[in-house]
Formats: C-alpha cells, sequence, structure tokens
C-alpha cells in the first residue's frame, strides 16, 4: 500500500538517496558541505547521522579532484553521488566532466560503466548575480555522454534520483533552488507534492503532460514548470487552454510527446529559464521544425528565455531577464492572436 | 627493497618489449604520412596512414613503468598519461588489441573509438587520458573504492612534471593525505613538457619535495633507473597496501623521441638525445644481470625472439582486423 505524504524536493530528494544507500551499499555522496551541513540547498540533509562519515564524506574544496574521483571509484565498481554546489562552479572543474566522466564509456567502446550522480543547484530569482544564478544544464545535455534530469517537483525528484542512481551512466541531476522548499527562499508551492514512502523509479525520456490543454503547448521545465502551471491558471479564466509540458530530463530528450501536443494545439511556446541563445529553446524549436510534414502550426513557434546576458543582480533587472508567469501568459495571448504568413 | 630474480628477469623483458614495441611504432607511424603519398606542398600529413592523429612513444622512459608495475597485482589500478604504452604493457594490456585500437579497429580496446591516448583496459585495470594531469583524480578514486570495498588493493596515477604545475596534482595529493589513500603518485620528469623545459616551469627541482606540503611521503629517484625505481615504488606500494597512505614519487627520466612524431625539436640542444642514450637504461640492466650471472647471450637472444614475435603478432594482428563498421560511431555512447 502506498503511503504518501505531502514532502518538499529537498526532502524527496534525500529520502531518494537514504533508500537507495540503504538497498545498495555501494552507493555514497560525496561533496562540499553535504555532511554536517547537509547540503547548502538541504538535499543531503540527515544521512550523516543515519549513515556515518564513510559514506557521507564532506571534500575539501577541490571540485576537480573529488568529481574525478567519482569517476574513478565508479570504475571499480562503487556508485558514488557527488554534489557540486552551485552548477556556476563547474568552471573549476568541467575537463573531468566533460572529458573523462562523459567519454570514458564511448571510448572503452562500452567497456567502462560509471555509474555516477552529479548533482547540483541550479536557477536565479534571489539576487545571487551571475555566479550563482545559471542553470547551464543545456551546456551538459550539449556534450554527448551525460544524462540529464530536471526534476520540477517532489514526486519527479525522488522518482528520477532513484532512476539517476542505478542508471550505470553518468546522470547530471539538476535542482532549481527556487523549489526546493527551503525554509529560507521563497519558492512555488507546487513543487511540493504527495510523495509516495516507497521507494520508486521515473524512466528518464518520459516527459509528463502537467496540465493538458488545447489551444497552445508551453514546453518547460524545472521552476518554470511552476511558472507555467500559474500562468496557464489565468489564461484558463480567459478562455485559453495551454497545455503544460515538463520534459523531466534533456538526455533522454522526449520528443514525441512534445510533437505529439503542438499537433493537438497548433502553438508551440518553449519557456526556459537558461540563455536563449543556442539552447534548449532553440533544440525544441527545431526537432518541431524538422516535423512540419506532419504537424500544422496556428502561429510562429514562441521562445522565452534569458536574453542573451549574464544574471544580473539589482531584483527590477533580474525580474526582466528571467522569465516570469506574467511574460508566459502575455506570450500565450499574443501567440492565439497570431497568425501563419502565407506562402507565396 | 631488492627485486627477485623473476622480477629482475620481468622487468629486463619488459623494457625490451617496450622498446621494441616503440621503435616499430614510430616506423609503422610514418607510412603513408610522407611525400609523395600526401597531398602536394605538404612536408608530413599526420591523418594519413595505417595509424593516424598523434603519436607520443615513450622508448627511453622504460624504467618508469616497469620498476613501479613489477610491484603491481592484477587488481591494483594503473591510470596512464598521453604517453601510455610503456605503462599499459608493463600492466599486462595485451599487446595486439591494444595496438588494433591504434589502427582503429573493430578488434581494438575501445573498438577504434579511443585511439593511442584513451586506451581502457577494465580487465587489467589500466586506463589513460589525452589531457595532462587527468590521471590523478580517476587514481584517488579508485584507491577510496578499494578503501570502501576493505581491499588491499592500490592504484598508481603517472604523470609527467609538466602535469605537476596542473590544479589536480595538488587537489589530488591534499585529497590522498587527508583521506590516507592507497594511491601512488609517479612523476615522470623527463625535462621537456612539449617544448618547455622544467627550469622554465617549475619553481624546485624535484616535484617529489612536494609531498611534504600534503602530508604524504615524497621520494626523489636520480637516476632512469629500473632498479632506482623498483627500490622507491616497493616502499610506497608496501605502505600503501599495509593502510600508510600515499606516496609521491619523482623520477628523472629520459624522453628519446619527438614529443609527438613529426616534432622537428627545435627547443631541443643539439645532440642531447645523443648524450641521453649514452646511459640508456636497458644495457645497464643487462649489464647488472650478466654481472649476476643471470644472463648471458643465449639467454638474451631468446629473449629478444621472444620479444619480437610479440610485437610482430600484435602488428599483424591490428593491420589484419577488420575497421567497424561506419555506423558504429553512434554506438556505447551510454553502458
Amino acid at each position: 500500500m502506498t503511503t504518501a505524504r505531502k514532502l518538499t524536493m529537498a526532502q524527496a530528494i534525500v529520502e531518494a538517496i537514504g533508500q537507495e544507500m540503504e538497498r545498495d551499499p555501494k552507493v555514497f555522496v560525496m561533496g562540499e558541505d553535504i555532511a554536517k551541513y547537509g547540503g547548502i540547498f538541504s538535499a543531503t540533509s540527515g544521512l550523516l547521522d543515519r549513515f556515518g562519515p564513510e559514506r557521507i564524506m564532506d571534500t575539501p574544496i577541490s571540485e576537480s579532484a573529488f568529481i574525478g574521483a567519482a569517476t574513478g571509484a565508479a570504475a571499480e565498481g562503487m556508485r558514488p553521488i557527488a554534489e557540486l554546489m552551485f552548477v556556476d562552479f563547474f568552471g573549476v572543474c568541467m575537463d573531468q566532466i566533460y572529458n573523462h566522466l562523459a567519454k570514458n564509456t564511448y571510448m572503452s567502446g562500452g567497456n567502462v560503466r560509471l555509474p555516477v550522480v552529479l548533482m547540483t543547484a541550479i536557477g536565479g530569482g534571489y539576487n545571487d548575480a551571475a555566479q550563482h544564478s545559471q542553470c547551464l544544464y543545456g551546456l551538459f545535455a550539449h556534450v554527448p555522454g551525460l544524462k540529464v534530469v530536471v526534476p520540477s517537483n517532489a514526486y519527479d525528484a525522488k522518482g528520477l534520483m532513484i532512476q539517476a542512481i542505478r542508471d550505470d551512466n553518468p546522470v547530471m541531476y539538476f535542482f532549481h533552488k527556487g523549489i526546493m522548499g527551503l525554509p529560507w527562499m521563497a519558492y512555488y508551492e507546487g513543487s511540493t507534492t504527495e510523495v509516495p514512502q516507497e521507494a520508486y523509479t521515473i524512466p528518464f525520456g518520459q516527459a509528463r503532460i502537467a496540465r493538458e490543454g488545447t489551444d497552445v503547448t508551453i514546453v518547460t521545465l524545472s521552476q518554470m514548470v511552476q511558472k507555467a502551471l500559474v500562468a496557464a491558471g489565468e489564461l484558463e479564466k480567459e478562455g485559453i487552454r495551454a497545455e503544460v509540458i515538463d520534459l523531466r530530463t534533456l538526455e533522454p530528450l522526449d520528443v514525441e510527446t512534445v510533437a505529439r501536443s503542438v499537433m493537438k494545439t497548433g502553438r508551440l511556446l518553449i519557456a526556459d529559464e537558461h540563455y536563449l541563445n543556442f539552447g534548449l529553446t532553440g533544440e525544441i524549436a527545431a526537432v518541431i521544425a524538422e516535423r512540419l510534414d506532419q504537424i500544422a502550426l496556428k502561429a510562429p513557434v514562441r521562445r522565452l528565455g534569458v536574453p542573451g546576458v549574464p544574471i544580473p543582480y539589482s531584483r527590477p533587472l533580474e525580474q526582466f531577464v528571467i522569465p516570469q508567469v506574467q511574460h508566459i501568459a502575455d506570450t500565450c495571448r499574443s501567440m492565439v492572436e497570431a497568425k501563419l504568413a502565407r506562402a507565396a | 627493497m631488492e627485486p627477485t630474480a623473476e622480477q629482475l628477469m620481468w622487468m629486463y623483458e619488459n623494457m625490451l618489449l617496450i622498446r621494441e614495441y616503440e621503435e616499430t611504432m614510430a616506423k609503422v607511424y610514418l607510412e603513408g604520412k610522407l611525400p609523395p603519398h600526401i597531398q602536394k606542398g605538404l612536408a608530413f600529413d599526420i591523418g594519413s596512414g595505417p595509424v593516424p592523429g598523434e603519436m607520443h612513444l615513450s622508448a627511453g622512459q622504460e624504467p618508469v613503468a616497469v620498476g613501479v608495475c613489477a610491484h603491481l597485482r592484477k587488481e591494483d589500478t594503473v591510470v596512464g598519461t598521453h604517453r601510455p604504452h610503456h605503462f599499459a604493457i608493463a600492466k599486462g594490456v595485451p599487446l595486439d588489441r591494444m595496438t588494433a585500437e591504434m589502427f582503429g579497429k573493430a578488434t581494438g580496446l575501445g573498438r577504434g573509438k579511443g585511439g593511442h591516448m584513451h586506451l581502457f583496459d577494465p580487465e587489467h585495470k589500466f586506463s589513460c587520458s589525452g589531457i595532462v594531469g587527468a590521471s590523478m583524480p580517476p587514481a584517488c578514486g579508485a584507491a577510496l573504492a578499494a578503501k570502501k570495498l576493505g581491499k588491499d588493493w592500490v592504484a598508481v596515477a603517472f604523470f609527467g612534471e609538466g602535469a605537476a604545475n596542473q590544479g589536480t596534482f595538488h587537489e589530488s595529493l591534499n585529497l590522498a593525505g587527508l583521506w590516507k589513500l592507497p594511491v601512488i603518485f609517479v612523476c615522470e620528469d623527463n625535462k621537456w613538457a612539449i617544448s618547455v623545459d622544467k627550469d622554465h616551469s617549475t619553481a624546485i627541482r624535484c616535484d617529489a619535495d612536494r609531498g611534504v606540503a600534503y602530508g604524504i611521503a615524497g621520494i626523489g629517484v636520480a637516476k632512469n633507473d629500473a632498479l632506482e625505481v623498483f627500490k622507491a615504488a616497493g616502499e610506497a606500494v608496501a605502505r600503501a597496501r599495509k593502510g600508510g597512505g600515499a606516496t609521491l614519487i619523482e623520477v628523472k627520466t629520459d624522453r628519446y623521441m619527438g614529443h609527438f612524431q613529426g616534432d622537428a625539436e627545435v627547443y631541443r640542444p643539439k645532440g642531447e638525445v645523443d648524450e641521453l642514450r649514452k646511459s640508456d637504461p636497458i644495457p645497464s640492466l643487462a649489464g647488472t644481470l650478466r654481472a649476476r650471472g643471470m644472463l648471458d647471450e643465449a639467454k638474451d637472444k631468446a629473449i629478444r625472439e621472444r620479444v619480437h614475435g610479440s610485437v610482430t603478432k600484435a602488428f599483424d594482428f591490428a593491420r589484419q582486423s577488420p575497421y567497424p563498421a561506419p555506423r558504429e560511431a553512434l554506438e556505447h555512447v551510454f553502458a
């Protein structure tokens, strides 16, 4: 029998890791401030007391060393989870991630398995400025060899984390700070959900229809799912029914669910907190453009993302560049009005 | 620590094997890369011939590989560098599949997806990387895994003196010292980081001196000699197996060939290599063996024939193996 209770996303992540550590002695966690502190964003809260310092390991501020060590330990059959505190910090250790963790399986002709989960915090909205507010998952999805998971709520966070730990490949797991349910940062309450007590998995590559609709498809992920749901609620009052698709994973990407939805609605908005240029929004637009022999669009594809600027500090500036509920709603309204150009 | 007769003979034979392998590769590598077989106007074409791409050979550095690996078991992990053949051979990586990998063949260690800088043999617990300074973090991870699994396995990270100025070196040494990891860091100081000599890159003479900064033992080996390396590595491996933690070893060794094949070595003083070859560690070890009555003409000839046979067989295997089908490029991104 399922016993569900409401958990924050942070609690769901902790529960997932704890259950997998009980099940499999080869799972361990390392990272900065993950033991006594419980992780800066509480993703490992309480695990030190349960599993001890041999399996919940604080590391020096040496990301290349401990992420590279995770690769080395995984090659020996361990199943490490490493936390990189903010995704913005990957610059100091990217070589160990994109040249080694991501490529060794391929370069070995499939002979080397690297079951590493690398989890990290993403996102802005709380005025932490350009070096602590980025999303950057698109950068990692761009590199072949990394699975990329970006949950939007507690239920998904638990199932996707267990799936990630059991996967024999490197998985990058990105949690948005503004949906973790932290007691010190405003968050979207929709991300705190009922979560079954027992362990369960959510397969990668299966997008979730977070809300059904017929007029416009909003493809999104992470915290932006929560924003899109609020926007869809407002639009409903005006008679515009938006369908919200939560991608959940970028690698693998569930193109079919997106295509089916756009086939139904004829309108596609991609809403993302990542940089607009050369990223996720362009990728989704491209895969739909490639299917225009099967999909009849009623309006041009629209994209929302951070324009080509670093994330600014000041509140009005930050709110301007990160897509908000209002931006999503307004864009959907304009799309319902919009017309396609006719071929000559 | 003195090597047994068996270890001595193993080191001698493997040094010969490495040398013959590298010298053979140097010749094979040039096939198809020189005029008149290439585009008009070029002096050399790196992408042509049966073994395309960069090629970094280790002739002269054999003592480092055999002196360390003589102490290792199959379960011990070795992570090598972009110049990896001597380590791979000394760790027991099969010559035929390793050579096939460099020929880009389907029978290669990585089915032709890695090439000479990216050799992976999980069975013999060998891997390497084309990135300078990248061997140390994964070796720490392998050592950490051994500890967690309750095994007395050790891990070895090889790297050059140029890599000792990378952040990974300092991060890894600290981690190994802090966690008392059974890892041995072995720095091959061949003096040249491509074209920059150590005097222009490193503020101190001996990198082993840096161990003290991280609470781990440092041993400098001043001579490019298999017995000297054997002694230092023996102490380090024994310490690691007993739970005594990490060691940093630096060996002064010699690179007889260019940084890569085709390197004109304009940066190197004329006659340097000729001078270095006068203290070639292979005849030197042979002399020791003869003096101890362990080697004579007939025995030496038999060893050299065996070595020649292995190398010939490996290159024949590689040449005769099929290429992978082009579509196999799409496989193995994930396990």
